[in-house]
């Protein structure tokens, strides 16, 4: 059996907030983080779909100008919340082996602003104008390749690219890489900056996005049964991932254990999930098994919970087909009814709630659940926030992306 | 046409939006990699913004020559004349 892998550093930057204290307390007291945009871009091209929820803080407060010139808004979002994770680990001093040291940072989409940018410039202005930093601001890998020069890691930089679904696969990419002796110590996580005219049309001609856009605050909606889709968001989640071993020897403060984790696909449908929710019920399955832990270990869920029609009940019907009646015993939080959908971001800014619902025994609120669907009987987590009590406690994320893919985590508590 | 001392400081504010560095620190006996530590990228990208600003054409062969920035703003003169 490999050794223990704890959870040491965290960092955020949302619709919620700027950074991860700001944003666990407003997902505490639940807060909509959507808004109707004004950006010219939306009556300019009669999006049918006028809100999102955009961070919080701007990247461009918090970084320098040429940070901001030279990195996509994406890999900005995504740098916010590396730095905070190391500094929130104590590591700005620490004496570390680099070449034992990795990253796994994901993204849904990439550089999607910079690209489309060049694209305009290059139509506009020729070839002649189109930066030469083009190509590594757009990549997916962009992210992951800054992150890992700004800290020197050298053990390798990876990127998960699983749509939804990509934010917890970047945990378990990094799991894979600690249990398999590759790596001490890893920087994972997810970002997220899409919130760009050309996905918002498209994803509203999918029929994916709520239309609620003379109430953004009440448009996110998981589990109500006047829920119509999930609101677009953008943000970015970082955790430092270690060996027990390599905590211990630098003293570093535990929040939780990255018990285990799986990804399964479910080769059924390119957008749509398994009605019968079997890829995720797998998926479900074997993060317990990889975490040695039982089902009745578990007391809390991060849902994947986007707040679309269709999507909803299947992820319900994942959960009772693993869990059986213990599912009355688990608490469900679905906080993309504040944060919005980050797609590539969403798994590593709920990781970090649900480790800080471990280590804070306390699950954060879903907010906008006025009626149950009564096909949902859930016992979801709204109004106040849920004690969690003492005692060892397994609690889960799930993600979900286009492309079948499923990928879970589960955490425990320290 | 723009004079040297113009086109110095119009230089050195792209500099300033490109790397970071104060614009005082732009000065003519500067070199782009010695002294203001500007890598190829950052240079491209200081050229072609620079071509905008100054509406002139600046060939890649003849980026290679541009070792101070006193080159860069006789180029941009003279190719402005």
């Amino acid at each position: 059996m490999s050794q223990r892998l704890v959870i040491t550093g965290l960092g955020a930057t949302t619709p919620l907030g700027g950074d991860t204290a700001s944003t666990w307390q407003a997902a505490l007291a639940g807060t909509a983080g959507a808004r109707t945009l004004e950006h010219d871009w939306v009556a300019q091209y009669d999006l049918p779909v006028t809100f999102a929820a955009e961070v919080a803080v701007e990247p461009a407060e918090v970084l320098s100008r040429p940070e901001t010139r030279r990195m996509d808004r994406s890999t900005q979002l995504g740098m916010v919340a590396a730095r905070e994770a190391w500094a929130d680990a104590g590591l700005q001093d620490a004496a570390l082996d680099a070449e034992r040291v990795a990253v796994s940072f994901a993204t849904g989409i990439g550089g999607v602003w910079t690209l489309l940018n060049s694209w305009d410039t290059l139509r506009e202005k020729g070839p002649r104008r189109v930066l030469p930093m083009t190509v590594p601001m757009l990549m997916p890998n962009g992210a992951a390749g800054a992150i890992s020069l700004e800290f020197g890691a050298k053990a390798g930089g990876r990127t998960a690219v699983s749509a939804c679904a990509s934010g917890v696969e970047a945990l378990i990419m990094a799991m894979d890489l600690l249990r398999s002796g590759q790596a001490d110590m890893v920087l994972a996580g997810g970002t997220e900056a899409a919130i760009h005219p050309l996905p918002l049309a498209a994803f509203a001609n999918m029929q994916a996005l709520s239309r609620r856009n003379e109430d953004p605050a009440a448009a996110s909606r998981p589990y109500d049964v006047d829920r119509d889709g999930f609101v677009m968001g953008e943000g970015a989640g970082a955790l430092i991932i270690e060996t027990e071993e390599h905590a211990k020897a630098r003293g570093a403060t535990v929040y939780a254990e990255l018990a285990g984790g799986a990804v399964t696909s479910d080769a059924h449908h390119i957008t749509a999930p398994d009605p019968e929710g079997m890829g995720a019920s797998r998926a479900v399955r074997k993060a317990l098994a990889s975490a040695s832990a039982e089902t009745t270990d578990v007391t809390h869920v991060n849902a994947h919970a986007t707040s679309t029609p269709l999507g909803d009940v299947p992820e319900y019907v994942a959960m009772k087909s693993v869990f059986g009646s213990h599912l009355d015993n688990v608490c469900v939080s679905a906080t993309k009814s504040q944060t919005g959908h980050l797609l590539g971001a969403a798994g590593a800014v709920e990781s970090v709630f649900t480790v800080k619902a471990l280590a804070d025994r306390k699950a954060p609120v879903t907010i906008n659940l006025e009626n149950q669907d009564p096909e949902i009987p859930l016992d979801v987590v709204s109004g106040t926030p849920r004690e969690l009590g003492e005692g060892d406690q397994v609690a889960i994320c799930s993600s979900f992306g286009f492309g079948g893919h499923n990928a879970v985590a589960a955490f425990r508590t320290v | 046409m723009a004079d040297k001392n113009e086109i110095l400081a119009g230089l050195a504010e792209i500099v300033e939006e490109e790397t970071g560095l104060e614009t005082e620190e732009v000065q003519l006996d500067k070199s782009f990699t010695e002294d203001l530590d500007i890598d190829s990228i950052s240079m491209m990208t200081i050229v072609v913004n620079a071509e905008e600003k100054f509406d002139v054409k600046i060939p890649d062969e003849e980026v290679k020559n541009l070792t101070t920035v006193g080159d860069a703003v006789d180029y941009i003169a003279n190719a402005s004349a």
